[in-house]
């Protein structure tokens, strides 16, 4: 296992990371993005204690409600510090850019793509992820109206649809089926599962009201 | 044994769980996100691999230097796929890869390779022959009949260019393995369409023996065609990791390499010109086609497409060569492309004669093979009926006074199948558990599922009684799943083993039931006596007289003589309902029927699905898909996805699948339905599109860009 969380050790406060300090030390640097300049400009003049990076920072996030301590560059996305330092594997990396949606998570209320946000920028706030849904052996709701409309064939952008499902019902709680054709736009499939999908996302709407869960 | 035993399918009526809509099984793991994909494991000491490709479509490395990238700390392994000397044919071809602790630290350390290139001409574009010069070639001519005097003899003749882009496979999860290669040992876990051929693909690149290299996966995200082989990244994986010491290494293509180098489908143009009678029948064909499946070539597609027995035919066919990602199979290869330039040519055809489309169809399916005659005209009348054309078709420009023209448009496909090659061992322990196991794959079309329904039904067992491993090479021997041939080889392979296993458990039993082994059958989770249902054992009770033994039997499919168990052919007859707004050129989707020819379904809910995934995707590539290469650098302009569209849940319309399950395509065994129903889609589309508007658009996709130059070509 390559993670690099260590459940034991606490977060380092002195290392809290803001995104002006980040963009002050990027312009001390001549505005250069290049990993290798920032390096020697770091090697030349000490950082400012607010900033993190360029190399490997202690952050915490909050992941289905538990902190989690990790250590990651500042540039490492949300998506690849699940993926690649908490074995978290259910967001998957798809388009790497904020097109497809197979990295669904729902962060702070919102659903965002995880590959479009800093893992660092994602601390303090609430991230839900497909891991977090099933309570047990019970599948979630949305995750049952999968199965029961034949959702997915591959699979490999369900979970982020998964994700995309449960945010839409979160903040529609009562859509119609056009609703849902205008809510999901901004998640991809690419066996062709979207008649499924639908039906999905209506029936995860009703059990939801239900109360049954989520 | 001197008989050999009924292998037969159970009669429809008889079957309590084959041809039943059973949810599919990897389902819950998939919707929870615990479904481990290859691309998700994490093994101790994983390295994560990176490669740096070639920014020129054209070129000669003349240096490379690894030897900062080497430096860099974290790297374990550096790698040069195209050392000094290497001639260049794509943009995006591979150069270098590194192996590193972290993913960061890999892409950091494959920008220190230095690499110089002598930058050679190139050509990336297909679509205009008259610039191809050299790289083009004569790939065939048909002569049939006398065609010129046919077309002097004609009673009309229509004409018209008409074109189908490259467009590429876009696998959600990208090509790619994680690969460890320690001492004579290799595991790998695949992103592949074909586990049992894999290692013998790798092997004498890696001089391991085959029986060393053990390949192992339990889902796959999406193949289409494009992820038969280990490719060079198998290859590069191992060297990586071999020089990192044995750790395993992660080498997966990013977007914009899956994009570029891991799959596209070939390109089709063609002038084509018909002759025919007023009454709508077709006398002459002559079609000057080309197409370009990039450097190495490839794409020809059979034309005319299904209707090949007109009596006068001229073919001229050019293949291109352009420094572009190589083709590879794309979900029924070379159909789509002939079906979109059949199907606009007989449908410009009856526009010229002022004819309904269904009925010139109707008419020149008389050229198909006369075995599809009949069915392609019941499907017709089924698709016409589903769709409402009676009522909603119009001659071609006649769609109203408004902006907002409405259009409906047909496409007709084919198809082989078959079963594959296939091998199951069925296993049944004295404690009454069985093991069903095949070295195939699920691509997501639920073979996990169809499986374990025939070992069921055969053994009268509920599904859940049925343990089930596929996806590793340890397994017996199956195929690629490629040309639909999976459900059908399985599916027999499943049978006979079940069978074989079940005439053991007979032999075991019989004496306690006071029957003659031939006289039992397998029936609710009990062994009984045919027609005597009170003298029966439970399952397990049978399962106790194997003491302790087991029961451990084969079955395969053989290709060349499936038992009536498998067969292939399915046609199919396909309409788009379109509506098109002249004023922004912008094309949606009213409503798609597709009415498929099936054989024997094995899970309705499932092939349902499938079609649904076929036309889904079949819209995307007439609506949205298309790889642009840019003249200058000669790169891919959208190796992404927010410039190389997929359709979205919103842009599909309504879709109506119509599969034709009844006695007389039940007789003919289990034919696979992933590539037949992906055929027709371009061409129903475009004809819409067409019908709609009153002009060609000749090039598919149908964006708001191609229909307004179409429109205003009509005005001008």
């Amino acid at each position: 296992m390559s993670s690099r969380n260590d459940p034991q050790s606490p977060a380092k406060p002195k290392s809290r990371f803001s995104r002006r300090g980040f963009i002050r030390g990027v312009s001390l640097g001549g505005g250069a993005v290049g990993t290798g300049l920032l390096e020697r400009e770091a090697a030349a003049a000490p950082a400012p204690a607010n900033v993190a990076g360029p190399g490997p920072a202690p952050i915490t996030l909050t992941i289905n409600g538990k902190p989690v301590n990790v250590t990651v560059e500042p540039r490492v996305t949300l998506l690849d510090a699940m993926r690649n330092y908490l074995n978290l594997t259910g967001a998957k990396r798809v388009c790497d850019r904020g097109a497809c949606g197979a990295c669904t998570v729902i962060l702070a209320g919102k659903t965002v793509y995880s590959c479009s946000v800093l893992a660092i920028d994602a601390q303090g706030k609430n991230i839900e992820t497909i891991e977090g849904l099933a309570t047990g052996n019970n599948l979630h709701p949305v995750s049952a109206a999968f199965v029961n409309h034949d959702a997915q064939q591959c699979g490999y952008c369900t979970a982020g649809f998964v994700m995309a499902v449960k945010g839409f019902i979160d903040k529609h709680p009562n859509p119609t089926i056009e609703d849902v054709k205008h809510g999901l736009g901004g998640n991809l499939c690419r066996c062709g599962t979207y008649m499924g999908i639908r039906q999905a996302a209506l029936e995860a709407a009703k059990e939801m009201k239900g109360g049954k869960n989520g | 044994m001197a008989n050999t035993p009924d292998y037969s399918w159970p009669p429809m009526e008889m079957r309590k769980v084959i041809g039943k809509p059973y949810k599919r099984l990897d389902g819950p793991q998939k919707a929870s996100g615990r479904a481990k994909y290859c691309s998700d494991l994490r093994p101790k000491d994983l390295l994560f691999g990176v490669y740096l490709t070639s920014p020129h479509a054209h070129a000669r490395v003349t240096s490379i230097d690894t030897s900062a990238a080497e430096k860099t700390a974290g790297v374990k392994a550096v790698h040069v796929v195209s050392p000094a000397g290497t001639e260049v044919q794509w943009a995006g071809t591979e150069i270098a890869a590194v192996a590193a602790t972290t993913e960061e630290t890999a892409r950091d350390a494959v920008r220190k390779i230095k690499v110089d290139y002598e930058v050679l001409p190139h050509l990336v574009k297909d679509e205009d022959l008259s610039k191809a010069g050299a790289r083009a070639k004569a790939a065939g001519e048909k002569l049939v009949g006398d065609p010129d005097k046919a077309f002097q003899e004609a009673e009309a003749v229509s004409e018209g260019q008409y074109g189908i882009p490259v467009v590429t496979h876009c696998c959600l999860e990208s090509h790619g393995q994680i690969i460890q290669w320690q001492g004579d040992q290799v595991n790998v876990w695949p992103s592949t369409q074909d586990i049992t051929h894999y290692a013998g693909s790798l092997a004498p690149n890696l001089k391991v023996p085959i029986a060393n290299i053990h390949v192992k996966q339990d889902h796959i995200g999406g193949g289409f065609g494009s992820k038969f082989a280990p490719d060079s990244w198998g290859q590069v994986g191992a060297f990586l990791s071999q020089k990192a010491g044995g750790s395993p290494v992660m080498l997966f293509l990013d977007r914009a390499s899956e994009q570029t180098i891991a799959g596209n489908r070939p390109s089709a143009y063609a002038k084509i010109k018909i002759a025919g009678k007023k009454d709508g029948t077709v006398t002459a064909w002559q079609s000057e086609s080309w197409a370009t499946g990039g450097f190495t070539g490839g794409g020809s597609p059979p034309l005319p497409y299904i209707i090949d027995t007109i009596p006068n035919q001229r073919l001229h066919h050019t293949a291109v060569s352009v420094n572009a990602g190589p083709n590879r199979a794309w979900r029924a290869p070379n159909n789509q492309q002939a079906s979109y330039l059949t199907c606009s040519a007989l449908e410009d055809f009856a526009a010229k004669i002022g004819m309904d489309p269904v009925e010139v169809f109707n008419k020149n399916v008389a050229y198909a093979p006369s075995s599809r005659v009949e069915t392609y005209r019941y499907q017709l009348q089924k698709a016409a009926e589903i769709a409402d054309w009676k009522k909603l078709w119009h001659p071609r420009g006649q769609g109203g006074s408004g902006t907002v023209k409405r259009g409906l448009g047909l496409g007709f496909s084919a198809w082989g199948g078959g079963g594959h090659q296939s091998q199951c061992r069925t296993t049944i322990h004295a404690d009454g558990s069985v093991l069903v196991e095949l070295g195939t794959q699920d691509l997501g079309t639920g073979t996990r599922t169809i499986i374990t329904q025939v070992a069921a039904e055969t053994l009268g067992l509920p599904m859940g009684a049925i343990k089930l491993a596929i996806g590793s090479n340890d397994l017996p021997p199956d195929s690629a799943s490629g040309g639909s041939t999976t459900v059908g080889g399985v599916s027999s392979s499943t049978r006979k083993a079940a069978v074989n296993a079940l005439a053991k458990l007979f032999e075991a039993a019989a004496p306690a039931l006071g029957a003659q082994p031939d006289q039992l059958e397998a029936m609710d989770g009990h062994i009984c006596v045919k027609d005597n249902p009170d003298k029966s054992l439970t399952w397990q009770a049978a399962c106790r007289k194997l003491g302790v033994g087991k029961i451990s039997e084969m079955g395969d499919n053989n290709q060349r003589n499936p038992m009536g168990l498998n067969s292939s052919g399915a046609a199919g007859i396909q309409i788009a309902d379109v509506s098109v707004d002249t004023e922004t050129g912008l094309v949606r989707m009213n409503r798609y029927v597709a009415v498929q020819d099936c054989g024997l379904v094995i899970n309705p809910r499932l092939a349902e699905s499938v079609i649904y995934g076929a036309v889904i995707m079949g819209i995307g590539t007439a609506l949205f898909e298309e790889r642009f290469m840019d003249e200058q650098t000669g790169r891919m302009l959208n190796p992404d996805m927010e410039f190389y569209k997929l359709a979205g849940i919103d842009d599909i319309g309504e879709i109506i699948v119509h599969l034709d399950i009844r006695p007389e395509n039940d007789k003919r065994g289990v034919i696979g339905l992933g590539e037949p129903p992906a055929v027709a889609i371009c061409a129903a589309v475009g004809n819409a599109v067409a019908n709609a508007i009153g002009v060609r658009v000749p090039n598919i996709p149908m964006t708001p860009d191609h229909v307004l130059a179409a429109l205003e070509g009509r005005n001008a």
